[in-house]
């Protein structure tokens, strides 16, 4: 029901009240509801970015807590509980990324396992981490990790191969590249995903929603291997 | 409500300020010496009375144990924390603190938390304010270093309510800067604000957007100011007096807060001067001197200079920006009236720094813009509004001693997350949860803030409750948290251990404690002034006695002196100011005649021919009345 919330206003009693109501101005008890119906937006991938802020900059001008200073404790929560919402879903709207992993998760999706928090956890509890190599990159990343593990004894007997840090650099190269080109096919998704809600079936939305995971999947792959890579580059002998 | 009297603080390392909105114009309000800057020194004097900033510097050299600076230093952080910082400052923390407890301060032979004594420095601005305005003030916008975390936040704030203030906002210092230079340019663009004050380094970058204030990044270094700078050139004169002079002057509070009074004045003058000299006397009539140029300053100083760019670089990176993207770059803070600091700011950002506003003053100014638009605004305000971000990332604890982050550092405030825990055992009644906040890793590297207990968790089998947990940062950057069993619908029971921090029943105490003080120095300055003027007649009476004009008294008139001299005499050994107020107005009233009588004589001598200007009026018998001052016009 994106866009629909519907109550009374607690100061005056007209109806259709938002984040404020529209007869009196007063801001409204928060209502738990997705970022994007926050905004008013449908659950589309593809975001006016320039309006979008547009729309947070008068939302603020009215939600923040600045402007409730001298307004009744209860006003005062509730501006805070809004714009702490506004904050959140305009932070997680205007990133590409961000938004499209919130929006996967509002479809029932989890994309823990890649994570950041995942891959510490294995680290420190020295369980490999459940982590699937993509397959077309399962041969770079085998070459790419013995070179790294030959670097890492290089540099705890104090050795520095030149030629070896320059094979490094050059492959993490490429990996940043394909890390950077997957953005431009996840917005290819993006538009299909738009074209389903408006009339697609619920197959082509699945069918698009799980490409959109595999590819979220290889990004952050390739981006703990780059991490993973500068740290070894970055350690000291 | 509007336009109600809320005024801006700057509580800073070095210095304080308070400032309010004349009109459309910020302005500081000064001390009673005339001076905008209170010194944030806290001194306790001979009679156990709290002295604050200029009258309290002399404490420092002459008894350094019963002085404080720098106390900003120490807020919200635990004794482990400390350990640095005591030994390059003369803290002297009480002996019998426990790891995670808050600090206590000796001054004299009394202590103090820091949050106590920062209150003694907000009590002094709030009474500058106060006298200014000929009212109360109860309202205060406090700024911060942006990079201070959660319980530096809160004993910021706790030392606001010791101070009987009700801290409406606490603003971080560079965006504060930001205010008060945007209130008269009305621009669009990039601004980098770089503060380095006495004790912390800031870094903030905004988007000026028809009148709001959007921080994009923050970062900086809480301890990392002047205070170094002074602390080297300290260590070096040590030494240099232990090499040449073979004094070790280390162990002495008094020769080391000589040293730091010329190595200040000595970095002050190499601003505007290429050389000067610290010459300092020392103890047993020796001397210290030295030739300090620009050049070896600066040499020196670099280290410390260099400490503020990976930050910079950082809050760059964060911003998505390059260097090239900057419009302006304002500078805040004592310490950039240092040219290489000036120089430092320019290659970075390859842009002239603005300096129009005065560095020390810039914060307090634009916490007395922000106060107005919290007051309901006014004409030059009415358009500005503030986004501020929160400058570390907030976390929790998870398996394996790892920590989750759950809003990351640079997210605009207020912000909020939620969090799902359930149980581990059937029937487990409470879950603890550990928050932290930080950029690390693992939870042990970043600072913790808070332990929560979840009690009160309805008996279910393991796995079972679904508890939603709120994490909320408020705008003044201090973290609120909920908790609701959603299965039962339960709010639960939340029980926070801060894991440095007053709690709430101890600020309570401390206020009730503060206004007990406001009584207690009231009348302990009630009854030292007493006794001053009941010694000044006592004086007086015993220089009328040997005056001719006594002997005309009769004997009834002198018994009756000697006996109020007597009363008086005893009752200003006590502490009851009224009693002494009482006897000095009886004995006033008594010695009245002989006043009269020395007057006649003063007359008669001066028609012997002298003139009334040169009569000998204020000294000796011949006073026109030796007793009562108040007859002096």
């Amino acid at each position: 029901m994106p866009g629909d919330v519907t109550s009374t206003c607690w100061s005056c009693g007209t109806m259709r009240a938002e984040h404020f109501c529209s007869a009196c101005g007063k801001v409204q008890p928060p209502v738990p509801v997705d970022y994007f119906s926050f905004f008013g937006l449908p659950r589309k991938l593809n975001i006016d970015v320039p309006a979008l802020e547009r729309e947070f900059y008068q939302l603020s001008r009215k939600l923040h807590p600045d402007l409730y200073t001298g307004a009744d404790a209860r006003e005062q929560e509730w501006s805070l509980e809004q714009s702490s919402q506004l904050n959140d879903a305009y932070r997680t709207l205007k990133d590409p990324i961000k938004r499209t992993e919130y929006l996967l998760r509002l479809e029932g999706v989890e994309l823990e396992e890649q994570s950041k928090t995942a891959t510490e956890q294995a680290r420190v509890s020295g369980q490999v981490k459940k982590q699937v190599v993509p397959p077309d990159l399962l041969e770079e990343v085998f070459d790419l990790n013995l070179q790294l593990e030959e670097l890492r004894t290089q540099k705890k007997m104090g050795e520095d191969d030149p030629s070896l840090i320059e094979e490094i650099g050059r492959q993490k190269l490429e990996l940043e590249e394909k890390h950077e080109a997957l953005l431009d096919e996840l917005k290819r998704h993006w538009t299909e995903w738009d074209r389903a809600i408006d009339s697609g079936t619920e197959a082509d939305r699945l069918k698009i929603r799980d490409r959109m995971v595999d590819l979220l999947n290889r990004r952050s792959y390739l981006r703990n291997l780059v991490r993973d890579v500068n740290e070894v580059l970055e350690s000291g002998a | 409500m509007i336009n109600e009297r809320i005024v801006g603080i700057d509580l800073g390392t070095t210095n304080s300020l308070v400032a309010f909105m004349h009109g459309d114009t910020p302005a500081v309000i000064p001390g009673e010496d005339g001076l905008n800057l209170v010194p944030s020194v806290v001194a306790l004097d001979e009679h156990d009375q709290i002295i604050v900033g200029s009258g309290a510097r002399k404490y420092l050299i002459d008894t350094p144990e019963r002085a404080i600076y720098s106390v900003k230093r120490l807020m919200g952080r635990g004794v482990e924390d400390v350990q640095e910082e005591l030994k390059l400052f003369p803290f002297r923390l009480a002996e019998d603190l426990q790891a995670g407890e808050v600090l206590r301060i000796k001054l004299g032979d009394k202590t103090y938390t820091p949050p106590e004594i920062s209150a003694f420095i907000l009590r002094q601005l709030k009474r500058n304010a106060e006298r200014f305005f000929g009212g109360p003030v109860t309202k205060a916008v406090i700024t911060v270093p942006a990079y201070f975390n959660d319980a530096q936040r809160q004993a910021t704030k706790d030392a606001g309510r010791i101070a009987g203030l009700d801290v409406l906002r606490l603003v971080n210092e560079p965006t504060a800067a930001s205010l008060a230079y945007g209130l008269d340019k009305k621009k669009n663009g990039i601004v980098a604000v770089y503060d380095l004050g006495g004790g912390t380094f800031d870094i903030s970058i905004l988007k000026l957007h028809d009148g709001i204030f959007e921080v994009i990044a923050t970062n900086g270094d809480t301890h990392l100011g002047g205070d170094d700078i002074d602390n080297l050139l300290i260590t070096i004169a040590l030494d240099d007096i232990r090499g040449d002079l073979g004094f070790d002057l280390r162990r002495s509070g008094e020769g080391v807060q000589t040293i730091r009074k010329a190595v200040i004045e000595a970095k002050i003058a190499l601003s505007a001067q290429n050389s000067t000299k610290l010459d300092i006397d020392l103890p047993g009539g020796k001397r210290y001197q030295r030739e300090i140029t620009r050049e070896l300053f600066e040499t020196l100083v670099q280290p410390i200079l260099d400490r503020t760019v990976a930050p910079c670089k950082q809050a760059l990176k964060d911003a998505g920006l390059k260097p090239e993207q900057i419009d302006e770059v304002v500078l805040v803070g004592g310490s950039t009236r240092i040219p290489k600091v000036r120089a430092l700011v320019e290659g970075l950002f390859k842009r002239t720094p603005h300096t129009d506003l005065n560095p020390d003053e810039v914060v307090a100014l634009g916490a007395a813009v922000q106060a107005n638009i919290l007051a309901g605004g006014s004409e030059a305000t009415k358009e500005m509004l503030l986004l501020d971000v929160t400058p570390l990332s907030l976390g929790i604890e998870v398996a394996g001693g790892v920590t989750d982050k759950i809003i990351l550092r640079n997210s605009t405030i207020p912000a909020s997350a939620t969090q799902f825990y359930t149980t581990q055992v059937d029937g487990q009644a409470n879950v603890a949860i550990h928050v932290l906040q930080g950029e690390r890793e693992l939870a042990k590297d970043c600072r913790s803030l808070a332990r929560f207990d979840l009690k009160g968790v309805p008996p279910m089998t393991a796995g079972m409750p679904r508890i939603e947990v709120k994490f909320l940062i408020d705008a003044n950057g201090i973290l609120h948290v909920s908790a609701r069993e959603q299965r039962s619908g339960k709010e639960a029971e939340i029980e926070v251990q801060p894991s440095y921090g007053l709690t709430d029943e101890q600020v309570e105490s401390m206020l009730l404690e503060s206004f007990d003080y406001a009584e207690e120095d009231f009348r302990q300055r009630q009854v030292i002034e007493a006794r001053n003027e009941a010694e000044t007649i006592l004086t007086a009476l015993d220089r009328g006695r040997s005056s001719p004009a006594w002997g005309q008294l009769t004997s009834e008139e002198q018994w009756r002196i000697a006996k109020l001299e007597k009363s008086l005499g005893d009752v200003k050994k006590g502490e009851d100011y009224q009693a002494i107020r009482k006897a000095i107005d009886d004995l006033n009233h008594a010695t009245m005649h002989l006043a009269e009588l020395i007057m006649d004589s003063a007359l008669s001598t001066a028609l012997k021919g002298k003139t009334m200007d040169q009569a000998d009026l204020g000294e000796g018998p011949a006073a026109p009345h030796p007793v009562a001052k108040a007859d002096f016009e």
